[in-house]
């Protein structure tokens, strides 16, 4: 922090305008938690009216800190400020800004409430204030994950964009006089009822020594001219010309290119290494040891790569079982009370319940997050500075870690978050950070930036968790009258907090999330209970975590039970739901798809599913054909309710994109370890869904909930079991283990 | 070694098994083609060579025998969009982007080579091309947009 900033800090704390060494400061907003970081280095003439508003004489910015994986919050978070601020988004620079405490992430803390995120109750809502305020204090995160990035930012951007106008207006009416009463403000001007337009830019200076003017009421959703429209993304035309700055492509005066081998086997040691072939070889500058590895530093990246592979190497044994059939074995065995992760739901007695028993064993494979960017980092160390260029999403840790490694204070260390080629989870991790600080720690005074070669990203994917779940339903007079679900897994919390040092206490609720909580209130017998394993690979959180493989277990047993019921898929799911936002979406699926039960003509057949995750009710239906050559999905409609839509095109892209990723991966992907390593090792082993088996999808956004939810996540969990469905209603093939292409050819 | 790049010529001192998708990022800072896989798997680094979409990643630069190199910068500037990059802003494709220069740069080719396809030529001309956002619904209707606005023109 700069001088200026401290004293500057210092005197927001006694509530007066600041005047100091000859800099204007706008005072702090009173209500604020934590400091404006804007103000830090804030020049003369310029006013910052909360850390996400910067007018100065030349431009307005604002700051978007969630960080942009291809979910649109960088639009999202400019266009919730712009609706208020009264400015076009052609108007406006946006800036992902830097890391800090300010741009905590509110949102987050609402599911570790212990309440599944449908109720809305009074107590409920009490019980997650008081948990947001002890995490507030305790340990103020900035993240992006769990969907949370337009839940959090919807109130407090709107905000933060009405605060600053207001100001500006105030600051106007002291330059001409006239009432604030009789001002408006549009495009990015205070305009005075003669006409005269006053732009932002031109009030900033006198803005500054305003106080804010705080208390200002959001506008009426039916007044938005922004938010709820059909945008242009504003990274869209960069994106569509190559011209965008990925993490990936930063380049520096001086930068060296890095590339790494780690011992494939997760965790295992480095025992030894030759390299003097890799020495030799040209543009290599320099190999160094990493953490469980090594690195080669050349002068191109593909010189690196071809140096790393030169290497030989002595691998350690990986800390889990070798092979992937003791990993099945190990979870088929922790079905009993010592490895009880919670007894989530218990509703009547499935036990007593009567009726015929379905039963159904269920699997869900490890999985690569596999995104098309490869990680890389770049990192320049210096003796008293850091900067590191990369994306991530819980930014200031990944400052904090490279903090600890080179010994430079954290506030000193600057991350400067980039945009982002896919994350799906795997920007989560810290590995690529750690492994780029460590390279160029000892290489101080150079930018050196790590790429992961995609065999490298493979290898050290830490995948979605391995699942198994059994199942036991009950029907009785054409009806499902009980659902007995049992879920064992890797925990995922406890793998991926534990590599950040921290420890969950009590259950991994990511391993009944999307089973305990799916709102079927009118299910009168019904048990969710699941099990937890730590012995297995290292996973973390997989687009959709726990919802993932717990829906698609839930809804195939379901999907059974309504079969040997003889009642209608669609309509049994209906009048098992008991939650009313989530019948509206179930009805509205099936109007889109002019529902009339699974068959759909000779070899035709339609399933239907419902998925519950991040607050957000989804329902899919997936019509397929079987044909000579394998199964086509033809046709895929998807129906959500996220509360209130920001941007109806963005969303519909989430949905669609969502969807294929759910059915690519259902149909032919799964990491499985052999020898303690991934045997799948690039795309073609780990395909995911291609354009010619990708089905038409249609969909419908629907706003009756209670809260505004984020939909990065949501329309993955129930793609696949309506997959599943469907093949049953075209084939009579009833498949309970992913991928699917293991016992069904695809087109 | 010389190479010329969106009508650029360039020298470059590089080991000639390098391939043309290092050349361009590494040597060059051209960085609108991109790594995703290496191997022919993604399309992700799809540049054009002599007008012909063709996997960056898979030519070693000294087998590029005086072809002209046309990267996603060649084809249009953001202020100067090409019909198939303009299709794609209309059409709200990318996610997170990083397989657009690829898509851009083969459905361009497909186009030239066949003005007016089919869903069944789109599908078999894009299939190699990745995107693991799943943007595909967008990009089949962003080519059909695309290939209108071209036969128009
Ligand atoms: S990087 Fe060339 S095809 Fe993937
Ligand atoms: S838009 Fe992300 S990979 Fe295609």
């Amino acid at each position: 922090m700069s001088r200026v900033g401290k004293i500057a800090r210092r005197t927001f704390l006694i509530g007066s305008a600041a005047i100091a060494g000859g800099v204007a400061f706008g005072v702090y907003a009173a209500r604020q938690p934590f400091d404006n970081p804007n103000l830090d280095d804030l020049p003369e003439g310029a006013a910052s009216f909360n850390p996400w508003v910067i007018v100065d004489s030349e431009k307005v910015t604002l700051i978007a800190p969630h960080a942009d994986k291809g979910q649109g919050i960088f639009s999202a978070q400019a266009a919730l400020i712009a609706e208020e601020l009264d400015i076009e988004l052609d108007q406006v620079e946006v800036s992902f800004g830097m890391p800090d405490k300010a741009y905590y992430n509110r949102a987050l803390t609402e599911a570790m409430a212990g309440f599944p995120l449908h109720d809305t109750s009074p107590t409920a809502e009490r019980v997650r204030g008081f948990v947001g305020g002890v995490v507030k204090l305790a340990m103020p995160m900035m993240t992006t994950g769990g969907s949370t990035g337009v839940p959090d930012s919807y109130d407090k951007l709107r905000q933060a964009g009405a605060t600053a106008r207001e100001t500006l207006k105030l600051a106007a009416s002291r330059q001409s006089g006239v009432p604030v009463a009789e001002l408006r403000t549009e495009a990015g001007a205070v305009i005075l009822p003669d006409g005269t337009a006053l732009p932002y830019t031109a009030l900033a200076g006198l803005a500054a020594t305003l106080p804010p003017v705080t208390d200002v009421p959001l506008r009426d959703p039916k007044e938005w001219r922004l938010v709820g429209k059909p945008m242009n993304r504003l990274d869209m035309v960069a994106k569509s010309t190559g011209t965008l700055t990925y993490g990936i492509d930063h380049r520096a005066e001086g930068m060296l290119h890095a590339a790494i081998k780690v011992n494939p086997r997760q965790g295992g040691a480095l025992k030894g290494y030759d390299a003097s072939a890799a020495q030799a070889m040209p543009g290599v500058k320099k190999i160094v040891e990493i953490t469980g590895g090594v690195a080669v530093v050349a002068d191109n990246t593909w010189r690196a790569f071809q140096a790393a592979e030169a290497i030989a190497f002595d691998w350690g044994e990986a800390p889990y079982p070798a092979e992937q059939a003791e990993h099945w074995a190990h979870l088929s065995g922790i079905f009993d009370d010592d490895h009880l992760n919670a007894e989530a739901r218990v509703e009547g007695d499935v036990e007593a319940a009567e009726g015929e028993e379905v039963r159904g064993e269920y699997r869900s494979p490890y999985l690569a997050h596999a995104p098309l960017e490869p990680l890389n980092a770049t990192v320049l160390v210096t003796d008293d500075r850091v900067d590191i260029w990369a994306g991530h999403q819980i930014q200031m840790f990944a400052e904090q870690v490279v903090s600890e490694i080179t010994g430079v204070d954290q506030e000193n260390v600057h991350l400067h978050n980039m945009f982002i080629g896919g994350s799906f989870g795997h920007r989560l991790e810290f590995d690529f950070i750690r492994q780029a600080a460590e390279i160029a720690n000892q290489m101080r005074g150079t930018p050196v930036q790590l790429t992961y070669s995609r065999e490298e990203d493979f290898a050290h994917d830490f995948p979605r968790h391995i699942t198994m779940g059994r199942g036991v339903a009950k029907v009785k007079g054409g009806r499902v009258t009980a659902l007995d679900v049992q879920i064992a897994g890797q925990s995922v919390m406890r793998s991926q907090m534990g590599r950040m040092g921290l420890s969950l206490p009590g259950p991994d609720t990511q391993l009944h999330e999307g089973a305990w909580d799916a709102p079927y209130f009118n299910l009168p017998n019904l048990r969710v209970r699941s099990y937890r394993t730590e012995a297995l690979a290292p996973v973390s959180s997989w687009r959709a975590v726990g919802a993932g493989p717990n829906v698609f277990i839930y809804e195939t047993l379901l999907d059974e039970a309504i079969h040997a019921a003889g009642a209608d898929p669609l309509e049994e799911r209906i009048r098992l739901m008991g939650h009313d936002v989530s019948v509206k979406v179930l009805e509205a699926v099936g109007e889109l798809a002019s529902w009339n039960g699974p068959s759909a003509g000779p070899g035709r057949g339609r399933g239907v599913a419902y998925g519950f995750s991040f607050g957000v009710p989804v329902a899919t239906i997936v019509e397929v054909a079987a044909t000579d050559a394998g199964i086509r999905i033809e046709k895929a409609w998807v129906v959500a309710d996220v509360g209130k839509v920001i941007d109806p095109v963005n969303l519909e892209n989430l949905a669609q994109g969502g969807t294929v990723f759910g059915l690519g991966h259902a149909i032919n992907c799964e990491i499985t370890y052999a020898d303690g390593m991934a045997e799948q090792t690039n795309y073609h082993a780990h395909e995911g869904m291609r354009m010619y088996q990708c089905p038409e999808i249609r969909f419908k956004a629907l706003e009756n909930g209670a809260k505004i939810r984020g939909f990065g996540e949501p329309p993955v969990p129930p793609s696949a079991p309506a997959l599943g469905n469907a093949i049953f209603a075209a084939t009579g093939q009833r498949i309970r283990e992913m991928p699917f292409n293991k016992f069904i050819d695809f087109l | 070694m010389r190479l010329t790049v969106n009508g650029t010529e360039h020298e470059v001192e590089v080991e000639p098994e390098m391939p043309l998708l290092w050349v361009l990022r590494d040597e060059l800072n051209i960085t609108g083609p991109k790594y995703g896989c290496g191997i022919a798997q993604c399309g992700a680094c799809t540049v054009h060579v002599d007008g012909v979409a063709v996997r960056s990643c898979q030519l070693a630069i000294g087998d590029l025998a005086g072809g002209e190199v046309t990267t996603i910068e060649g084809l249009g500037q953001p202020e100067s969009l090409h019909a198939v990059q303009q299709a794609w802003v209309e059409h709200q494709v990318a996610q997170c982007g990083y397989c657009q220069s690829g898509q851009i740069m083969q459905a361009a080719s497909l186009l030239d080579f066949n003005p007016a396809p089919t869903d069944a030529d789109i599908d078999a001309a894009m299939s190699g091309n990745l995107c693991r956002c799943g943007t595909y619904p967008r990009i089949r209707a962003a080519v059909k947009a695309a290939a209108q606005k071209l036969q128009g023109a």
